[in-house]
């Protein structure tokens, strides 16, 4: 059975794939569906959803709360991708040398994942945010100055246990250099595990966003879906859509990309391969 | 050997907690601007002759390496600097909030082990049947949910429509309880809090629980425990699950940050008046120091729960590489 079809047999896989590309559709093209943008008041405050023109209902400023949750999911979906894409860049290439080269490269490595591993990573994340001011820019350095550890791990594990093989042998042999083995010859094969784990980390980043937007350490010039639970706290009591909508969409995406990590952990297993 | 064991972690402890001074001080140099420049800010009079006795004050205009290890020295002190807001030492102010926040944590971890000790065996006892699949689809929802979000969802139910619970606070405002009476009252108000806390914790301990017991249930001991003649139920409780449960010890201490991350949030929510409730006034009031400091002290208390759950390891399975 190729890849492509053991990855997608799974139900609960390919359900997460099409509700993963259904967000993002409506992240990519919330600009073109909407007329107005997110911030702009359509109608009275706290209108039930079902309101005429207003599928979900208004917010505590009368804003249109179907633009709000769209516009929402582009800021999950640009701060997961790209904290994972730094968080994956820098894990990789320090765990890739670590676990090559071994020594006090790796020692020192290994020390700060430790360290990362047991500070509370969230109060640090809380603290970095609130001193680089809360933006885009601090939101996504913050997750990935938090979560490349991880990949560092991962990635240095799979060296450590490749970089014996036979087929690094031979390259070496051939007069290979140190670069081009660890970039052509061991990354190549140590990719599956880090496929998987980067999934669950874009999923792990979202909720992540959303909490920080929810203490009000979100970017204050865009709608997010966190932000749009904290700001409307105190409506909570008399409209409920303003918590639990936004609060829906976090974990349908975060359950989707789940999904999507747990069929690629299955289909990349090398052990359930035959 | 223990005992060097427990030296080794000890020290190891040490440096960690170092580390994290180390960070704390390089994170105050991220700020834009010095702590003279936000004080001034906030007196909204700044002058350069009185900005620079501020820096005189505090020490800022001193070569970095010098205030470097002056910023050690304090801490070390127990000195965390002086709230911008309150004008009150940081670290009475946390003092003041950190045993809440201890209380909420101590429930929900024991909430969570309880239970999910509870329910990891009932699944393990059947594997594949309903109650099985059922303790690994809550799981999978808890891990996607936002505990805030959570916390909300529960405020909304439990607090409001169905009235059950207190869903604010520690306990009655006003009412001053003593004795008895007092703890029933905070038994009431922690319920909310304590279980939204608890719901993800208590999901991946059944899983891991349930995970450990297959494990064990397949090693030769358990064998001989059958053969013995015991009952399932006896081999169930005293073979499989006690040795089963020497993982989960680990576990604790590993998703003790995590737990800590989570009850910045949960706190938020329920107005529980701990230190994570005292962290997003700090965001909100630019209190820069008492954000640091609660950073710091959380740190090295995950820290020390750490260094217990390891030697209560070495303790628990004495055939641990100790090293």
């Amino acid at each position: 059975m190729g890849f492509v079809r053991r990855f997608l047999s799974r139900p609960t896989t390919f359900a997460g794939l099409v509700v993963f590309f259904l967000v993002v559709a409506i992240a990519l093209g919330a600009p073109m569906i909407f007329a107005h943008g997110p911030f702009s008041i359509v109608g009275m405050p706290l209108l039930a959803p079902g309101a005429p023109g207003l599928l979900a209902g208004s917010d505590v400023l009368g804003r249109d709360m179907v633009v709000g949750l769209a516009y929402g999911a582009r800021i999950s979906l640009l701060v997961g991708i790209t904290s994972t894409c730094c968080a994956v860049g820098v894990g990789v290439l320090l765990g890739a040398f670590a676990g090559y080269y071994g020594g006090w490269v790796d020692d020192l490595l290994m020390r700060v994942t430790e360290f990362f591993q047991i500070i509370p990573s969230f109060v640090l994340l809380m603290v970095l945010v609130a001193f680089l001011q809360p933006s885009l820019g601090s939101t996504v350095i913050g997750i990935a100055l938090v979560t490349w550890p991880q990949v560092a791990r991962v990635v240095r594990g799979e060296f450590l246990t490749l970089r014996g093989r036979e087929f690094v042998q031979a390259a070496r042999v051939l007069g290979m250099r140190d670069g081009a083995i660890i970039f052509t010859q061991i990354l190549p094969n140590a990719l599956p595990p880090i496929v998987v784990i980067s999934s669950m980390m874009v999923a792990n980043a979202i909720l992540t966003e959303s909490a920080l937007a929810f203490l009000g350490l979100g970017d204050p010039n865009l709608t997010s879906w966190g932000s749009m639970i904290g700001d409307s706290r105190s409506a909570m009591w008399v409209a409920w859509w303003t918590t639990v909508l936004p609060g829906a969409c976090i974990m349908i995406t975060v359950l989707a990309l789940n999904f999507i990590g747990d069929g690629l952990n299955e289909a990349l297993n090398p052990r359930r391969r035959h | 050997m223990r005992l060097r064991y427990i030296a080794m972690r000890l020290v190891k402890t040490v440096l960690v907690a170092v580390a994290v001074v180390l960070l704390s001080f390089f994170l105050i140099r991220v700020v834009p601007g010095d702590a003279a420049t936000v004080m001034a800010g906030q007196s909204g009079y700044a002058d350069e002759q009185y900005m620079n006795s501020l820096r005189a004050e505090y020490g800022l205009d001193q070569p970095l390496p010098v205030q470097l290890w002056k910023y050690v020295r304090n801490v070390a002190q127990g000195d965390l600097g002086t709230s911008y807001v309150r004008r009150q030492p940081v670290a009475t102010v946390i003092m003041e909030r950190l045993p809440n926040t201890l209380l909420l944590n101590a429930f929900a971890l024991v909430v969570a082990a309880a239970g999910g000790i509870f329910l990891g065996a009932a699944a393990a006892r059947r594997p594949g049947s309903l109650g099985d699949s059922a303790v690994t689809v809550l799981a999978m929802l808890f891990y996607a949910v936002p505990q805030f979000w959570l916390g909300l969802i529960m405020v909304l139910v439990f607090g409001v429509w169905l009235a059950w619970v207190p869903p604010f606070g520690i306990e009655t405002m006003g009412a001053d309880y003593t004795g008895l009476a007092r703890l029933g009252d905070v038994a009431q108000h922690i319920i909310l809090p304590g279980m939204t806390l608890a719901l993800y914790f208590l999901a991946s301990y059944a899983r891991l629980t349930r995970a450990s017991m297959l494990e064990v249930a397949d090693q030769d001991f358990v064998k001989t425990a059958r053969a013995k003649g015991l009952t399932e139920r006896r081999v169930a409780r005293r073979h499989i699950l006690r040795n089963a449960l020497i993982p989960l010890i680990t576990y604790a201490g590993l998703q003790a940050s995590i737990l800590v991350g989570g009850s910045v949030l949960v706190e938020n929510v329920f107005s529980w008046p701990g230190i994570g409730t005292l962290a997003s006034e700090a965001v909100k009031a630019r209190d820069n120091p008492v954000l640091l400091g609660i950073f710091i002290v959380t740190a090295i208390l995950v820290c020390l729960f750490n260094l217990i759950t390891d030697i209560a390891y070495s303790i628990a399975d004495p055939r641990v590489e100790l090293g």
